[in-house]
C-alpha cells in the first residue's frame, strides 16, 4: 500500500530538518549585513522570504549597496542562479507533480532540497515536497529576521561550527551510495577534483561559482554517463 | 538607497532566480527517450554536490583546522550511514570543540 500524504508530509518536514539547520546559520549573517550595510533587516527579510538563493543574495546584495544597474542585477543572478536550471530538470525526471504545483515547488528548489529529494527513497508528491521545503523556508526567512535583530543571541562559535553543516549533509547524502555504486564514486571524485582545480587554478578561479558549478556538472556527470549508462527501466 | 530602487532589485533577483528553477520543472514534463541525457541526470547530483561540497567545506568555518576535523567526521559517520541531521550536528559539534581548543590553547 502505498503510504498516504500525510505520511509523506511528514517525512517531508523530517528530511528538510537537516537543511532548516544549516540555513539558519547561513541567513544569519545575511540578516547581519543587511543591517550594518544598512539595507535594514526588513529588506533583508523579503530578499530572503522571495528570493532562497544564499551566493546569489549575497551578491546581489553587494550591488545592490554599489547603486548597480538593474541589468546588471539580473545578469549576475542569472549566472550564479543557471545551476538550478540543471537541477530542476534532473528533478522534473523524477517528481510526480501537475503543472500548478510543479510552478510552486519549482520557487524553493534550492540545492540543498534539490539533493535531500533525489535520494529520498519514496515518491515525490506534492505532499512530500511541501513537508520538505516547509522547515529550510522558515529556517532561510527567520535566520534573516534573526540576524538582523537579534546579533548577539548567537555567538561567533556557534555560527563558526554551523557553517559546516549544511557540507555535512552534502557528505551524508554522497558516501551511502558513493560506497555501494562505483560510477557514483567515479563522478563524485571527478567533480570534486574539478571543483578543486576551478578553485585553486589562477585565472580559471575568476570564474563565477555558478559557472563552475554547471561545468563541474556537465564533466563530470557526462563523463559517468558515458562511461556508465543507466539501465533501462520500465515506468512504474 | 530608496526603498524603490532596493524593492525593484528584489523583484528582479527574485524573478530571475524563480525562472531558472520553474522553467525546467514546467516545461519538461514528459520522460526523456534518450538514454545518454537521462544517464547524465542520474549523476547530476553527485557531480553538483561534489563540485559545491570541496573544497568550500575547508573555508566553511573558523579555521581550516576545525573545518577538516569537521569533514572528517562527517566522512566518517556517513561511511556507517548515519542520519543526515546527525551527520550534519555532529561535524559542526566536532567544530566546535576544535576551535574551542584552539582558543584555549
Amino acid at each position: 500500500m502505498a503510504p498516504s500524504n500525510k505520511t509523506l508530509f511528514l517525512k517531508g518536514v523530517k528530511d528538510g530538518l537537516p537543511i532548516c539547520v544549516g540555513y539558519i546559520s547561513v541567513a544569519f549573517v545575511f540578516g547581519m549585513l543587511c543591517l550594518e550595510r544598512g539595507v535594514g533587516v526588513g529588506f533583508g527579510l523579503l530578499i530572503s522570504a522571495t528570493n532562497v538563493t544564499s551566493a546569489g543574495q549575497f551578491a546581489g546584495l553587494d550591488l545592490i549597496l554599489a547603486h548597480a544597474s538593474l541589468l546588471e542585477l539580473a545578469v549576475t543572478t542569472l549566472v550564479i542562479n543557471i545551476r538550478y536550471t540543471l537541477m530542476s530538470l534532473s528533478l522534473s525526471q523524477r517528481v510526480h507533480l501537475n503543472l500548478w504545483q510543479r510552478a510552486i515547488i519549482s520557487f524553493c528548489n534550492t540545492d540543498e532540497v534539490f539533493a535531500v529529494a533525489m535520494q529520498a527513497d519514496n515518491e515525490l508528491n506534492f505532499a512530500y515536497m511541501l513537508g520538505l521545503i516547509l522547515t529550510p523556508y522558515l529556517g532561510w526567512s527567520l535566520g534573516t529576521l534573526l540576524g538582523g535583530t537579534v546579533t548577539g543571541l548567537m555567538p561567533l562559535s556557534v555560527r563558526s561550527a554551523l557553517g559546516i553543516a549544511i557540507y555535512g549533509m552534502f557528505i551524508a547524502i554522497l558516501v551511502p551510495p558513493a560506497r555501494r555504486e562505483r560510477p557514483v564514486l567515479v563522478t563524485c571524485v571527478l567533480g570534486a577534483a574539478l571543483s578543486c582545480l576551478f578553485y585553486y587554478t589562477p585565472g580559471l578561479n575568476r570564474l563565477s561559482s555558478g559557472w563552475t558549478v554547471i561545468l563541474c556538472a556537465l564533466a563530470g556527470a557526462g563523463f559517468a554517463a558515458w562511461k556508465y549508462p543507466v539501465k533501462e527501466e520500465e515506468e512504474p | 538607497m530608496s526603498a524603490g530602487y532596493i524593492l525593484a532589485c528584489t523583484a528582479v533577483m527574485a524573478g530571475v532566480t524563480y525562472l531558472t528553477r520553474m522553467l525546467p520543472l514546467v516545461l519538461c514534463r514528459g520522460r526523456i527517450r534518450s538514454r545518454f541525457v537521462r544517464s547524465f541526470l542520474h549523476y547530476v547530483p553527485y557531480a553538483v554536490l561534489s563540485a559545491m561540497t570541496l573544497p568550500a567545506v575547508l573555508y566553511s568555518t573558523g579555521s581550516m583546522l576545525s573545518a577538516a576535523a569537521g569533514l572528517v567526521c562527517a566522512l566518517a559517520m556517513a561511511y556507517f550511514g548515519r542520519s543526515l541531521l546527525s551527520v550534519a550536528l555532529s561535524s559542526a559539534g566536532v567544530v566546535f570543540l576544535v576551535e574551542l581548543l584552539q582558543k584555549l590553547l
